[in-house]
C-alpha cells in the first residue's frame, strides 16, 4: 500500500480491502518513524487525520466516494488550515493557528482527502533548498546529506519517501518543479490563475501558484483536478469550467502514443551551465520521447537569460509589501521586550524573519523606492512581457517545450547557503515559466553520477495541463523512473 | 506690506466615504457605531493568505460621481498599494489608486458670498480615486497601550482632489459645501461629517499677487467641519504671511488643526514624509469599466443641481439667485419641487419665497433639516394656493403657516384650508362688506380724512391700516385701497 498508485489505493478502499483509517495510520506511523531523519513535516495532525479518515470511511460505505475520498495527503505549510498550525516555515508564524481553510484545503476536505499534516518549506517560500526554514532543513530521502530542493522541499521529500502518496505545493519560481526533480517525483504547476490563492500565504502574488506532487503524472492529475477551479475570493482566479486533468490518460497507449507531438528544445536551456550527468539523462529521455512518436525541434527563448534578474526584482518587490502584515500587532511573533511602536516593529520583524526573507524584503523595498521604481520594477515588468512573447513565438513552432528542470542534481546541505546568487541560479530553467504564467511539469528521467534523481521539465501553452500530464504519463507508461524509490521507501 | 499684497492659493483633497453596505474589498458591514472589531472580517484584519475582492457598488458610485462632474471615467484604472507601517493599517499597505485613477478631470461650479458681492466660480478637479480607509487607534482607556479598532478598515472612500483653484477660505468652504451637496445629491455618501464620512485636507500656500509660481504649500489634515476648514485656512494663511513678512521661508509640511486653540501645528516635515513605494496591486486586476456600464449609470443619474437650476430659471421664472439657493441641497430641491408639483407651476415663485423665507427661517431657528420639517410640501402648497387665489393675504398666510408648523389643521394635505375655515381667516372680498367697514372708519377718523384731502398721502395709509384692523386683517388689501380711494375722491 505504501508504494501503491492512487488507482490501486482507490480500488483497495472501494473494495474495503483497507479502510481509510488503516491507510492513514499506515502513513502516520511511517511519518513518525522517518520524519526525525527527513524533517519533511513541521506539523503532524494525527487526530485530525484519523477523524477525517473515519468520515471518509463512512462516505465510502455510503457509496459516495470521489477519486480522493480516504486518500492521505500532506499540505505545504503555507496553505491555511483551520485549527491547525500554519507556520509558513517561519518563526514569525510559529504560533499561528489559522481560523479558516485555504480554498485548496477546503476543496480537498470536500473531496474527502485525509490531511496527515503540514510540510516543511523555505520560509515564506523563499528558497531553493528548504534550508531557509525556521524548523530546520528538510532532507532528501535519496541521501539525507543532500537538500530536497525548495521551497516545497518538505512536500517533495514526503512523497519521495512515501510518507504521503500525494502532497500540495506552491511554485513561484520553480518551487514545485525543482524539488520534484531533486527528489525523483512528478510535480506540476498549472497556468497562473487555475488554482485559487485564497488562503495560500503570499510570497509574490503575481507569480505564486499552487501545484501538485505525486510519484506519477497519473497521480498528479486527480489532485490537481481537486485543487483547481474558479474561486470568487481570488480576483486573479480564472473563471473557466472545471477540468478533469486525467481525461486524456485512459486512452490506450499503442506503440507511438505521442505521434506527431512537436517538442520544442530551447537552445538557451541546453547551453553551458547544465551538469553533464543531467544533460545525459535529459537527452536520453528526449530520445525516448522521440521513440514514442514525438518530434523534437529547436526553438529560441532569447530573453530567457533575463528571467532571473527580472524575477529577483518583481518577486522581492511584491514580497516586501506582502510581508508587511507580519508586524507583531494582531498575530504572529512579537518581541518580548520593546520600547516604542517602532521598536516593536523592528524587534518583532528582526526576530521573526530569517536571513533570506530579510534580504528579499530589503531588495524589494529598494526597487520600489522613489527614484528607483522606473529603473528596476518597470524594467523588470518589461522583461516579463518580452519573456512571455518569446514563449508565444516558440509555441507557434511546437506543442510543448522540454528541457532540464534543474542544472544539477541535489547538492549538499550547507553547500550553497553562503552564496545566495549561486542558489538563485539553480532556478534558471524554471523561473521564466512563472514570469509568463505558463504551466510546467517535472518528471523523473534518470539518475546523475551520484545516484541522485534528474528531472525533465515539460512546459506547455496556457491551459495545456491535461496535455502536459498526458505526455508525461505516456513516457511513464514506457519507463520506470517514476517507480524507483529511495532506500527505506520501498 | 499690507495683507492685500498676498494671494492665497488653496486646493482641497476630500475623502468621501461611499455609502455601500459592505466594504470595498470584503463582505464586512460598513455600518457606523458597532462594538470595536465586530465588523472586521479576515480580509480586514489581514490574516495571512486572504485576498481582496473589489466591491462593484463602490465602483458604480465613483462612476456616478465622475459623470456628475463631467469628468472622464477611465475605461481602465489600476489599484496600487501605498506602503507604510501603522497599527491601524492591517496589511501594512493601503489599497488605493495612484497613476491611473478611475475619475479624471471634471469641474464644479460654486457660488461664493452673499447678496451683491456674490459671484460664481468654476473649480477644476484633478481626479477622484477609490481607496480603502484605515482602522482607528484608540489611545484612551488602555493603560500604557493603544487599542486598535478595525471596523473602519476597508471602508470605501472616494478621494476627490481639486486643482489649486481657490483663492480664499470662503471659496474653499463654498467648494467643500458644493461637493458635500453633490455627493449627497447623487447618493454616494451620507455626508455625515461628525462620523467622518466627509473629511477635508487643505493644501494652502500664499504668493505675492501677480507672481505666477505657487508658494510652498502646507497641508492641513483631516478637517471634519466647514467651520474648522475656514478657521484652519484663515489661521494658516495668516501664519504663512507673517512668517514670510518676517523674512522667513515656508517648508513643505503636513500640519494638524487644533480646534481648541484655533491653531495649526506641524505633524511632519517633507523630510519625514513617507516613501510610499506605490506599485500596482498584484492581487487585483486592472479595473475595466465598459461603455455599457457607464451608459447605464448615466441613465440612472438623478437630475443634477446645475440642470435643475437652469430648469427652475427657464420653467419657473426664478432668479438665478433663487435657483441656486433652492438647489443648494438635494433635500431643499426635492422639497421645493414637491411643493411646486402640488401648487402648480404658476405659483412657483410664491413657493420659492415661502421655502427660502418663512420655512427656512423656522427650520433654522428650530435646528431642523428640511426633511424633518413639520410642514409638508403638500401642506405648504395648499397654503400657497390659497394665497394665489386670494383666499388669504400674505399677512394672514403667516398665521396659517404658524398653525401648520404647530400641527394644526389635522396634518393632511388640506390642513391650510382646515385652519382657514376653523379660524375664520378667509379674506373678505365682498365689496359691500368692505365698503361698510370703510364707512365706519371714515366716520370715526374725520381728522385723517381732512389731512388726506389737504394733500397728505400718509393719512391714506393710516386709513387703510384702520380698515384692515377693523377687518381683523381679513379684508383684501388691494380692494381696501381701491374702494377707500374711490370713496375719498368721490
Amino acid at each position: 500500500m505504501i508504494n501503491a498508485s492512487l488507482k490501486t489505493l482507490r480500488a483497495a478502499l472501494d473494495a474495503r480491502q483497507i479502510s481509510s483509517v488503516e491507510l492513514a495510520t499506515l502513513f502516520l506511523d511511517r511519518i513518525q518513524a522517518a520524519n526525525p531523519a527527513l524533517n519533511a513535516f513541521i506539523t503532524v495532525d494525527r487526530d485530525g487525520a484519523l477523524a477525517a479518515a473515519r468520515a471518509a470511511d463512512e462516505r465510502i460505505a455510503a457509496g459516495q466516494a470521489g477519486p480522493l475520498t480516504g486518500i492521505p495527503l500532506a499540505h505545504k505549510d503555507l496553505f491555511c488550515t483551520e485549527g491547525v498550525l500554519t507556520t509558513c516555515g517561519s518563526r514569525m508564524l510559529a504560533n499561528f493557528v489559522s481560523p479558516y481553510d485555504a480554498h485548496v484545503v477546503a476543496q480537498l476536505k470536500a473531496a474527502g482527502a485525509v490531511c496527515l499534516g503540514k510540510t516543511n518549506m523555505d520560509e515564506f517560500a523563499m528558497g531553493s533548498s528548504n534550508e531557509n526554514s525556521w524548523y530546520g532543513p528538510a532532507r532528501n530521502p535519496w541521501n539525507t546529506a543532500k537538500v530536497p530542493g525548495g521551497s516545497s522541499g518538505g512536500s517533495a521529500a514526503a512523497v519521495a519517501a512515501r510518507l504521503a502518496p500525494i502532497a500540495t505545493g506552491t511554485d513561484t519560481g520553480g518551487s514545485v518543479r525543482q524539488p520534484a526533480a531533486l527528489t525523483g517525483i512528478t510535480g506540476i504547476k498549472p497556468t497562473y490563475g487555475v488554482v485559487s490563492r485564497y488562503g495560500m500565504i503570499a510570497y509574490a502574488s503575481s507569480l505564486d501558484q499552487g501545484g501538485a506532487f505525486a510519484a506519477s503524472a497519473e497521480d498528479c492529475a486527480p489532485l490537481l483536478s481537486a485543487m483547481a477551479g474558479f474561486d470568487p475570493r481570488d480576483s486573479t482566479s480564472l473563471e473557466r469550467p472545471a477540468e478533469d486533468y486525467a481525461r486524456l490518460l485512459a486512452a490506450p497507449a499503442g506503440d507511438k502514443p505521442l505521434a506527431g507531438l512537436r517538442i520544442g528544445l530551447p537552445r538557451e536551456f541546453f547551453g553551458p551551465g547544465m551538469a553533464d550527468d543531467v544533460r545525459a539523462a535529459v537527452e536520453a529521455a528526449l530520445a525516448h520521447y522521440r521513440a514514442l512518436g514525438a518530434i523534437t525541434v529547436d526553438v529560441d527563448l532569447p530573453n530567457a537569460r533575463l528571467a532571473i534578474p527580472a524575477y529577483y526584482v518583481i518577486a522581492p518587490a511584491e514580497a516586501s509589501s506582502n510581508l508587511s502584515r507580519f508586524d507583531g500587532v494582531r498575530y504572529g511573533h512579537r518581541a518580548a521586550e520593546y520600547g516604542d511602536l517602532n521598536d516593536m516593529y523592528c524587534k518583532s520583524r528582526a526576530e521573526g524573519f530569517g536571513e533570506e526573507v530579510k534580504r528579499r524584503i530589503l531588495v524589494g523595498t529598494y526597487v520600489l523606492s522613489h527614484g528607483y521604481y522606473d529603473a528596476y520594477y518597470l524594467q523588470a515588468q518589461k522583461l516579463r512581457r518580452l519573456i512571455a512573447e518569446d514563449f508565444r513565438a516558440a509555441f507557434a513552432q511546437c506543442d510543448l517545450i522540454a528541457g532540464p528542470t534543474s542544472p544539477t542534481t541535489a547538492w549538499g546541505i550547507g553547500e550553497k547557503t553562503d552564496d545566495p546568487v549561486q542558489m538563485y541560479l539553480s532556478d534558471i530553467y524554471t523561473i521564466a515559466v512563472n514570469l509568463a504564467g505558463l504551466p510546467g511539469l517535472s518528471q523523473p528521467c534518470g539518475f546523475g553520477a551520484d545516484g541522485l534523481p534528474v528531472g525533465l521539465q515539460l512546459i506547455g501553452d496556457y491551459f495545456s495541463e491535461a496535455s502536459l500530464l498526458n505526455a508525461a504519463h505516456r513516457y511513464q507508461q514506457a519507463t520506470d523512473w517514476h517507480l524507483r524509490r529511495p532506500e527505506g521507501a520501498a | 506690506m499690507s495683507r492685500t499684497d498676498w494671494e492665497v492659493v488653496i486646493g482641497l483633497e476630500v475623502h468621501s466615504q461611499l455609502n455601500t453596505a459592505s466594504k470595498i474589498f470584503s463582505g464586512a458591514s460598513t455600518a457606523f457605531g458597532a462594538e470595536p472589531n465586530a465588523q472586521a472580517s479576515a480580509v480586514d484584519i489581514a490574516l495571512p493568505g486572504v485576498l481582496p475582492v473589489l466591491n462593484r457598488g463602490a465602483v458604480e458610485r465613483a462612476v456616478r460621481f465622475g459623470l456628475a462632474i463631467g469628468a472622464t471615467v477611465a475605461p481602465k484604472s489600476v489599484f496600487a498599494r501605498k506602503n507604510y507601517f501603522y497599527p491601524d493599517l492591517p496589511k501594512g499597505y493601503q489599497i488605493s489608486q495612484f497613476e491611473l485613477p478611475v475619475v479624471q478631470g471634471g469641474a464644479i461650479t460654486i457660488r461664493v458670498g452673499e447678496g451683491d458681492k456674490a459671484y460664481e466660480k468654476t473649480v477644476q478637479l484633478t481626479r477622484a480615486h477609490l481607496e480603502e480607509d484605515a482602522g482607528k487607534s484608540l489611545h484612551e482607556d488602555f493603560h500604557g497601550m493603544s487599542g486598535i479598532d478595525l471596523n473602519r478598515a476597508g471602508t470605501p472612500l472616494l478621494e476627490i482632489v481639486s486643482e489649486p483653484d481657490m483663492r480664499s477660505s470662503a471659496e474653499a468652504v463654498a467648494y467643500a459645501r458644493a461637493l458635500h451637496a453633490l455627493v449627497r445629491w447623487i447618493d454616494i455618501c451620507d455626508g455625515n461629517m461628525q462620523e467622518g464620512s466627509f473629511r477635508c485636507d487643505a493644501n494652502v500656500s500664499v504668493r505675492p499677487r501677480g507672481q505666477e509660481k505657487f508658494g510652498t504649500r502646507r497641508e492641513i489634515k483631516n478637517l471634519n467641519s466647514f467651520r474648522f476648514l475656514q478657521q484652519a485656512i484663515d489661521y494658516e494663511v495668516q501664519w504663512q504671511i507673517e512668517r514670510l513678512e518676517d523674512g522667513g521661508t515656508i517648508q513643505q509640511a503636513t500640519v494638524l488643526f487644533d480646534p481648541d486653540s484655533g491653531e495649526t501645528r506641524m505633524m511632519r516635515s517633507k523630510e519625514d514624509a513617507h516613501d510610499y513605494r506605490y506599485f500596482p496591486d498584484p492581487d487585483l486586476l486592472p479595473l475595466v469599466i465598459s461603455e455599457e456600464w457607464i451608459a447605464r449609470v448615466r441613465s440612472e443619474l438623478p437630475e443634477l443641481p446645475e440642470a435643475m437650476k437652469a430648469r427652475f430659471v427657464a420653467d419657473f421664472g426664478l432668479s438665478a439667485y433663487d435657483a441656486t439657493t433652492l438647489t443648494a441641497s438635494k433635500e431643499v430641491a426635492a422639497y421645493f419641487q414637491a411643493t411646486v408639483d402640488a401648487a402648480g407651476k404658476a405659483n412657483a415663485k410664491l413657493c420659492a419665497n415661502w421655502v427660502m423665507g418663512e420655512l427656512a427661517a423656522r427650520l433654522n431657528k428650530a435646528e431642523l433639516d428640511i426633511a424633518a420639517s413639520p410642514v409638508t410640501p403638500a401642506q405648504l402648497a395648499g397654503m400657497v394656493s390659497r394665497i394665489a387665489d386670494n383666499t388669504i393675504s400674505n399677512a394672514i398666510a403667516k398665521k396659517v403657516f404658524e398653525a401648520l408648523w404647530n400641527g394644526e389643521g389635522g396634518g393632511s394635505a388640506d390642513a391650510a384650508d382646515q385652519i382657514i375655515d376653523q379660524q375664520g381667516l378667509k379674506q373678505v372680498t365682498d365689496s359691500g362688506a368692505i365698503e361698510g367697514l370703510i364707512d365706519e372708519v371714515l366716520a370715526a377718523n374725520p381728522k385723517s380724512v381732512e389731512e388726506f384731502r389737504s394733500g397728505k398721502e400718509k393719512a391714506f395709509n393710516a386709513l387703510v391700516g384702520q380698515v384692515m384692523k377693523a377687518s381683523k386683517g381679513k379684508a383684501n388689501p388691494g380692494q381696501v385701497n381701491e374702494l377707500l380711494r374711490r370713496k375719498l375722491q368721490a
